[in-house]
Protein backbone atom coordinates (compact mmCIF):
# COMPACT_ATOMS: atom_id res chain seq x y z
CA UNK A 1 0.00 0.00 0.00
CA UNK A 2 2.92 2.48 -0.46
CA UNK A 3 3.02 3.26 3.46
CA UNK A 4 6.62 2.71 3.53
CA UNK A 5 7.32 6.08 1.98
CA UNK A 6 6.04 9.79 3.37
CA UNK A 7 4.16 10.20 -0.13
CA UNK A 8 2.62 6.86 0.19
CA UNK A 9 1.15 7.17 3.51
CA UNK A 10 0.21 10.94 2.22
CA UNK A 11 -1.37 9.22 -0.51
CA UNK A 12 -3.13 6.67 1.95
CA UNK A 13 -6.19 4.66 0.70
CA UNK A 14 -6.92 7.67 -1.63
CA UNK A 15 -9.75 9.89 -1.85
CA UNK A 16 -13.12 9.21 -0.47
CA UNK A 17 -15.09 11.02 -2.84
CA UNK A 18 -17.32 12.00 -0.50
CA UNK A 19 -17.67 15.42 1.71
CA UNK A 20 -19.30 18.14 -0.95
CA UNK A 21 -22.90 16.72 0.15
CA UNK A 22 -22.36 16.76 3.91
CA UNK A 23 -20.71 20.03 3.57
CA UNK A 24 -23.58 21.54 1.34
CA UNK A 25 -26.40 20.08 3.41
CA UNK A 26 -24.81 21.54 6.69
CA UNK A 27 -25.43 24.29 5.38
CA UNK A 28 -28.67 24.13 3.67
CA UNK A 29 -29.78 22.46 7.51
CA UNK A 30 -28.34 25.76 8.97
CA UNK A 31 -30.45 27.85 6.86
CA UNK A 32 -33.83 25.92 7.84
CA UNK A 33 -32.90 25.77 11.34
CA UNK A 34 -32.15 29.89 11.29
CA UNK A 35 -36.09 30.16 9.68
CA UNK A 36 -38.21 27.77 10.97
CA UNK A 37 -36.66 28.41 14.28
CA UNK A 38 -37.88 32.25 13.38
CA UNK A 39 -41.11 30.73 12.89
CA UNK A 40 -41.29 29.16 15.72
CA UNK A 41 -40.76 31.43 17.95
CA UNK A 42 -42.61 34.27 16.34
CA UNK A 43 -45.54 31.94 16.07
CA UNK A 44 -45.99 31.36 19.99
CA UNK A 45 -45.36 34.43 20.69
CA UNK A 46 -48.58 35.84 18.30
CA UNK A 47 -50.66 33.17 20.59
CA UNK A 48 -53.12 35.19 22.41
CA UNK A 49 -52.23 32.52 25.21
CA UNK A 50 -49.29 30.41 26.32
CA UNK A 51 -51.39 27.13 28.14
CA UNK A 52 -51.16 23.64 27.36
CA UNK A 53 -54.82 24.01 25.46
CA UNK A 54 -54.12 26.63 23.50
CA UNK A 55 -50.93 25.39 22.24
CA UNK A 56 -52.27 21.72 21.71
CA UNK A 57 -55.21 23.79 19.55
CA UNK A 58 -52.39 25.86 17.57
CA UNK A 59 -50.93 22.45 16.77
CA UNK A 60 -53.99 20.70 15.29
CA UNK A 61 -53.51 23.33 12.10
CA UNK A 62 -51.34 21.90 9.51
CA UNK A 63 -49.55 25.86 8.91
CA UNK A 64 -48.54 24.85 12.63
CA UNK A 65 -47.64 21.27 12.59
CA UNK A 66 -45.90 21.12 9.14
CA UNK A 67 -43.57 23.47 10.25
CA UNK A 68 -42.89 22.07 13.36
CA UNK A 69 -42.13 18.50 11.58
CA UNK A 70 -39.92 20.34 9.21
CA UNK A 71 -38.17 22.18 12.01
CA UNK A 72 -37.56 18.83 14.05
CA UNK A 73 -36.23 17.01 10.74
CA UNK A 74 -33.74 20.01 10.06
CA UNK A 75 -32.21 20.45 13.63
CA UNK A 76 -31.78 16.73 13.93
CA UNK A 77 -30.03 16.49 10.59
CA UNK A 78 -28.05 19.11 11.66
CA UNK A 79 -27.42 18.18 14.91
CA UNK A 80 -26.21 14.43 12.97
CA UNK A 81 -23.90 16.02 10.55
CA UNK A 82 -22.49 18.42 13.47
CA UNK A 83 -21.36 15.81 15.74
CA UNK A 84 -20.23 13.35 13.27
CA UNK A 85 -17.20 15.40 12.09
CA UNK A 86 -16.65 16.57 16.15
CA UNK A 87 -16.19 12.49 16.54
CA UNK A 88 -13.94 12.39 12.63
CA UNK A 89 -12.13 14.75 14.38
CA UNK A 90 -11.06 13.62 17.99
CA UNK A 91 -11.96 10.02 17.99
CA UNK A 92 -9.16 8.32 15.95
CA UNK A 93 -9.21 4.44 16.71
CA UNK A 94 -11.12 2.86 13.86
CA UNK A 95 -13.46 0.84 15.66
CA UNK A 96 -14.19 3.95 18.81
CA UNK A 97 -15.25 6.11 15.60
CA UNK A 98 -17.65 3.67 14.21
CA UNK A 99 -19.40 2.97 17.70
CA UNK A 100 -19.47 6.32 17.68
CA UNK A 101 -21.15 7.39 14.27
CA UNK A 102 -23.33 4.32 15.13
CA UNK A 103 -24.44 5.71 19.10
CA UNK A 104 -25.15 9.26 16.98
CA UNK A 105 -27.08 8.01 14.08
CA UNK A 106 -29.28 5.24 16.51
CA UNK A 107 -29.27 8.76 19.00
CA UNK A 108 -31.12 10.92 16.12
CA UNK A 109 -33.17 8.58 14.28
CA UNK A 110 -35.07 7.42 17.99
CA UNK A 111 -35.10 11.06 19.03
CA UNK A 112 -36.23 12.55 16.07
CA UNK A 113 -38.91 9.65 15.50
CA UNK A 114 -40.34 10.28 18.90
CA UNK A 115 -40.40 13.97 18.23
CA UNK A 116 -42.45 13.58 14.98
CA UNK A 117 -44.89 10.92 16.08
CA UNK A 118 -45.75 13.27 19.22
CA UNK A 119 -46.36 16.11 16.90
CA UNK A 120 -48.04 13.87 14.71
CA UNK A 121 -50.22 12.40 17.99
CA UNK A 122 -51.17 15.89 18.40
CA UNK A 123 -52.08 17.01 15.39
CA UNK A 124 -54.00 13.86 14.48
CA UNK A 125 -55.64 13.43 18.07
CA UNK A 126 -58.77 14.48 19.47
CA UNK A 127 -59.52 18.06 21.14
CA UNK A 128 -58.59 18.14 24.78
CA UNK A 129 -60.80 18.74 26.84
CA UNK B 1 -8.60 9.85 20.97
CA UNK B 2 -6.43 12.92 19.65
CA UNK B 3 -3.66 13.46 21.87
CA UNK B 4 -3.88 16.61 24.27
CA UNK B 5 -1.29 15.82 25.87
CA UNK B 6 2.33 15.64 24.77
CA UNK B 7 4.31 12.15 25.22
CA UNK B 8 6.79 11.24 27.98
CA UNK B 9 9.77 12.10 26.46
CA UNK B 10 8.57 15.27 25.27
CA UNK B 11 7.43 16.65 28.64
CA UNK B 12 9.20 20.05 29.88
CA UNK B 13 11.21 18.45 33.03
CA UNK B 14 14.62 19.38 33.46
CA UNK B 15 15.79 22.76 34.67
CA UNK B 16 17.46 24.74 31.97
CA UNK B 17 20.80 26.12 32.01
CA UNK B 18 20.94 30.39 32.52
CA UNK B 19 23.13 32.62 31.08
CA UNK B 20 23.63 36.31 32.01
CA UNK B 21 24.44 39.41 29.83
CA UNK B 22 27.75 40.95 30.71
CA UNK B 23 27.53 43.04 33.78
CA UNK B 24 27.52 46.32 32.53
CA UNK B 25 25.03 45.29 29.70
CA UNK B 26 22.29 48.58 29.72
CA UNK B 27 19.31 47.09 27.74
CA UNK B 28 18.73 43.61 28.74
CA UNK B 29 16.33 40.94 27.41
CA UNK B 30 15.34 37.45 28.29
CA UNK B 31 14.98 34.80 25.30
CA UNK B 32 13.57 31.27 26.81
CA UNK B 33 14.62 29.21 24.36
CA UNK B 34 13.40 25.35 23.62
CA UNK B 35 16.17 23.00 23.88
CA UNK B 36 16.17 19.25 22.61
CA UNK B 37 18.39 16.76 21.79
CA UNK B 38 17.23 13.84 21.04
CA UNK B 39 20.98 11.55 21.33
CA UNK B 40 21.39 12.94 25.17
CA UNK B 41 18.54 11.04 26.29
CA UNK B 42 16.69 13.88 28.60
CA UNK B 43 13.43 15.51 28.06
CA UNK B 44 13.30 19.06 26.57
CA UNK B 45 13.91 22.10 28.80
CA UNK B 46 14.28 26.07 28.38
CA UNK B 47 17.42 27.72 28.41
CA UNK B 48 17.69 31.21 29.44
CA UNK B 49 19.78 33.39 27.45
CA UNK B 50 20.11 37.44 28.79
CA UNK B 51 20.99 39.44 25.95
CA UNK B 52 22.30 43.04 25.61
CA UNK B 53 20.22 44.47 22.95
CA UNK B 54 22.30 47.39 22.37
CA UNK B 55 24.59 44.48 20.89
CA UNK B 56 21.99 42.97 18.93
CA UNK B 57 20.27 43.37 15.65
CA UNK B 58 16.57 44.65 16.19
CA UNK B 59 14.79 41.14 14.99
CA UNK B 60 14.59 37.49 16.55
CA UNK B 61 16.64 35.90 14.09
CA UNK B 62 19.57 38.63 15.15
CA UNK B 63 19.24 37.21 18.73
CA UNK B 64 19.42 33.48 17.55
CA UNK B 65 22.50 33.92 15.84
CA UNK B 66 23.95 36.20 18.43
CA UNK B 67 23.18 33.78 21.14
CA UNK B 68 24.68 30.72 18.58
CA UNK B 69 27.78 33.02 17.18
CA UNK B 70 28.73 34.45 21.12
CA UNK B 71 27.11 32.35 23.89
CA UNK B 72 26.12 28.90 22.99
CA UNK B 73 26.83 27.62 19.86
CA UNK B 74 25.10 24.21 20.25
CA UNK B 75 21.75 26.13 19.93
CA UNK B 76 20.27 24.67 16.96
CA UNK B 77 17.92 26.60 14.27
CA UNK B 78 16.90 26.48 10.66
CA UNK B 79 17.91 30.13 8.72
CA UNK B 80 19.18 31.37 5.20
CA UNK B 81 17.81 34.33 3.44
CA UNK B 82 17.32 36.63 6.98
CA UNK B 83 14.66 38.20 4.47
CA UNK B 84 10.86 36.69 4.71
CA UNK B 85 11.87 35.05 1.66
CA UNK B 86 13.33 31.32 2.45
CA UNK B 87 10.33 30.83 5.27
CA UNK B 88 13.45 28.32 6.69
CA UNK B 89 13.48 30.31 10.48
CA UNK B 90 9.53 29.62 11.06
CA UNK B 91 9.35 28.63 15.04
CA UNK B 92 6.99 29.94 17.42
CA UNK B 93 7.84 33.49 19.03
CA UNK B 94 6.24 34.87 22.06
CA UNK B 95 2.86 32.10 21.54
CA UNK B 96 2.43 32.67 17.81
CA UNK B 97 4.20 31.15 14.95
CA UNK B 98 6.03 33.53 12.79
CA UNK B 99 9.33 33.81 10.77
CA UNK B 100 12.46 34.96 13.47
CA UNK B 101 13.63 37.26 10.82
CA UNK B 102 10.77 38.85 10.45
CA UNK B 103 9.33 39.17 13.90
CA UNK B 104 11.03 42.47 15.77
CA UNK B 105 12.41 42.24 19.33
CA UNK B 106 10.36 45.42 20.50
CA UNK B 107 7.36 43.61 19.03
CA UNK B 108 7.25 41.10 22.01
CA UNK B 109 6.52 41.51 25.19
CA UNK B 110 8.69 40.85 28.49
CA UNK B 111 11.03 37.59 28.00
CA UNK B 112 10.50 36.14 24.27
CA UNK B 113 9.92 32.48 24.55
CA UNK B 114 10.90 30.43 21.27
CA UNK B 115 9.65 26.98 20.77
CA UNK B 116 9.55 25.12 17.90
CA UNK B 117 6.62 25.25 15.25
CA UNK B 118 3.78 23.22 17.49
CA UNK B 119 2.83 19.47 16.86
CA UNK B 120 5.59 18.80 14.59
CA UNK B 121 8.30 15.83 15.71
CA UNK B 122 11.45 17.43 16.79
CA UNK B 123 14.75 16.76 15.01
CA UNK B 124 16.54 19.02 17.64
CA UNK B 125 15.91 22.55 19.52
CA UNK B 126 14.32 24.78 17.11
CA UNK B 127 14.06 22.49 14.13
CA UNK B 128 10.49 20.97 13.23
CA UNK B 129 10.53 17.57 11.00
CA UNK B 130 8.74 18.61 8.17
CA UNK B 131 9.36 15.36 6.07
CA UNK B 132 5.37 14.58 5.75
CA UNK B 133 4.08 18.83 5.13
CA UNK B 134 6.76 18.40 1.97
CA UNK B 135 4.63 15.20 0.68
CA UNK B 136 1.66 16.46 1.52
CA UNK B 137 3.20 19.25 -0.92
CA UNK B 138 4.11 16.46 -3.65
CA UNK B 139 0.88 15.40 -3.69
CA UNK B 140 -1.13 17.68 -5.09
CA UNK B 141 1.62 17.66 -7.78
CA UNK B 142 2.41 21.42 -6.99
CA UNK B 143 3.21 21.69 -11.19
CA UNK B 144 1.28 23.11 -14.40
CA UNK B 145 -0.74 19.94 -15.67
CA UNK B 146 -2.17 20.14 -19.12
CA UNK B 147 -3.71 17.99 -21.70
CA UNK B 148 -2.94 20.58 -25.05
CA UNK B 149 0.63 20.25 -25.80
CA UNK B 150 3.01 23.12 -25.20
CA UNK B 151 2.90 25.23 -28.08
CA UNK B 152 6.08 25.18 -30.12
CA UNK B 153 8.85 28.01 -29.65
CA UNK B 154 7.00 30.17 -27.52
CA UNK B 155 5.20 29.68 -23.69
CA UNK B 156 1.77 29.51 -22.52
CA UNK B 157 0.53 32.81 -22.77
CA UNK B 158 -1.85 34.27 -19.81
CA UNK B 159 -3.94 37.33 -19.62
CA UNK B 160 -2.77 40.02 -16.98
CA UNK B 161 -6.24 39.33 -15.79
CA UNK B 162 -5.38 35.95 -15.10
CA UNK B 163 -2.35 36.02 -13.96
CA UNK B 164 -3.95 38.87 -11.37
CA UNK B 165 -5.73 35.45 -9.96
CA UNK B 166 -3.03 33.97 -8.33
CA UNK B 167 -2.42 37.15 -6.65
CA UNK B 168 -2.24 36.10 -3.03
CA UNK B 169 -1.46 32.49 -3.54
CA UNK B 170 1.42 32.53 -5.56
CA UNK B 171 3.41 34.99 -2.66
CA UNK B 172 3.13 31.54 -0.44
CA UNK B 173 6.79 30.34 1.05
CA UNK B 174 5.48 27.06 2.40
CA UNK B 175 7.03 28.41 5.89
CA UNK B 176 4.58 26.05 7.51
CA UNK B 177 3.51 28.29 10.08
CA UNK B 178 -0.38 28.36 9.20
CA UNK B 179 -0.37 24.91 8.79
CA UNK B 180 1.29 24.53 12.66
CA UNK B 181 -0.78 26.64 13.93
CA UNK B 182 -4.10 24.97 12.60
CA UNK B 183 -5.80 23.15 15.41
CA UNK B 184 -7.14 20.83 12.66
CA UNK B 185 -4.16 19.92 11.51
CA UNK B 186 -2.49 19.12 15.23
CA UNK B 187 -5.53 16.20 15.61
CA UNK B 188 -5.64 15.00 11.85
CA UNK B 189 -2.05 15.98 10.44
CA UNK B 190 -2.07 12.54 8.93
CA UNK B 191 -5.15 12.66 6.46
CA UNK B 192 -5.76 16.71 6.76
CA UNK B 193 -4.00 18.47 4.26
CA UNK B 194 -3.82 21.95 6.08
CA UNK B 195 -4.17 25.40 4.99
CA UNK B 196 -0.43 25.58 3.08
CA UNK B 197 -1.11 22.84 1.03
CA UNK B 198 -4.64 23.46 0.63
CA UNK B 199 -3.40 27.06 -0.53
CA UNK B 200 -1.28 25.92 -3.29
CA UNK B 201 -3.61 22.85 -4.56
CA UNK B 202 -5.78 26.09 -5.37
CA UNK B 203 -3.23 28.10 -6.56
CA UNK B 204 -3.31 25.20 -8.99
CA UNK B 205 -6.92 25.03 -9.44
CA UNK B 206 -6.92 29.31 -10.24
CA UNK B 207 -4.24 28.53 -13.01
CA UNK B 208 -5.74 29.65 -16.24
CA UNK B 209 -3.12 27.83 -18.01
CA UNK B 210 -3.97 24.58 -16.08
CA UNK B 211 -6.30 21.76 -17.67
CA UNK B 212 -6.70 19.31 -14.71
CA UNK B 213 -8.71 20.98 -12.32
CA UNK B 214 -11.54 17.98 -12.53
CA UNK B 215 -8.63 15.55 -11.57
CA UNK B 216 -7.34 17.78 -8.62
CA UNK B 217 -11.03 18.60 -7.36
CA UNK B 218 -11.57 14.39 -7.38
CA UNK B 219 -8.15 14.16 -5.24
CA UNK B 220 -9.76 17.32 -2.64
CA UNK B 221 -13.02 15.41 -2.67
CA UNK B 222 -12.27 13.88 1.00
CA UNK B 223 -13.96 14.40 4.03
CA UNK B 224 -10.35 14.47 5.74
CA UNK B 225 -7.79 15.74 3.04
CA UNK B 226 -10.39 19.26 2.85
CA UNK B 227 -13.45 19.57 5.10
CA UNK B 228 -11.26 19.00 8.03
CA UNK B 229 -11.05 22.74 7.93
CA UNK B 230 -13.34 24.19 9.91
CA UNK B 231 -12.51 28.23 9.51
CA UNK B 232 -10.38 28.57 12.57
CA UNK B 233 -8.70 31.01 10.76
CA UNK B 234 -5.35 31.06 12.75
CA UNK B 235 -3.74 30.40 9.32
CA UNK B 236 -4.52 33.85 8.29
CA UNK B 237 -3.92 34.88 11.67
CA UNK B 238 -0.39 34.03 11.54
CA UNK B 239 0.61 34.28 7.88
CA UNK B 240 4.07 35.92 7.71
CA UNK B 241 3.64 37.19 4.18
CA UNK B 242 -0.58 37.92 5.38
CA UNK B 243 -2.09 35.23 3.21
CA UNK B 244 -5.33 34.37 3.91
CA UNK B 245 -5.20 30.34 3.00
CA UNK B 246 -8.57 29.78 4.64
CA UNK B 247 -10.04 32.18 1.83
CA UNK B 248 -8.10 29.74 -0.97
CA UNK B 249 -10.10 26.57 1.41
CA UNK B 250 -13.90 28.08 1.07
CA UNK B 251 -12.63 28.74 -2.97
CA UNK B 252 -11.97 24.84 -3.20
CA UNK B 253 -15.36 24.06 -1.33
CA UNK B 254 -17.31 26.45 -3.37
CA UNK B 255 -15.60 24.67 -6.82
CA UNK B 256 -16.46 21.29 -5.01
CA UNK B 257 -20.29 22.19 -4.33
CA UNK B 258 -20.47 23.99 -8.14
CA UNK B 259 -19.63 20.25 -10.02
CA UNK B 260 -21.91 18.33 -7.89
CA UNK B 261 -25.54 20.77 -6.76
Amino acid sequence: MGRGTSLGRVRGLGSAHAGPHHWWMQRVTAAGNLLLLIWFVVSLARLPVLDHQAVVLWLKSPLAAVPLLLLVISVFWHLRLGLQVFIEDYVHEAGGKVACLLLLNAYVVVAAALCLFSILKIAFGGVPA
Amino acid sequence: MAEFALPKNSKIKAKGQVYKAAPDAKTKRNFKIYRYDPDSGQNPRYDRYELDLDETGPMVLDALIKIKNEVDPTLTFRRSCREGICGSCAMNIDGKNGLACTTAIEDCKGEVQITPLPHQDVVKDLVPDLTHFYAQYASIKPWLQTVTPAPAGKERLQSPEDREKLDGMYECILCACCSTSCPSYWWNADKFLGPAILLQAYRWLADSRDEMTGERLDELEDPFRLYRCHTIMNCANVCPKGLNPAKAIAEIKKLQVERAV
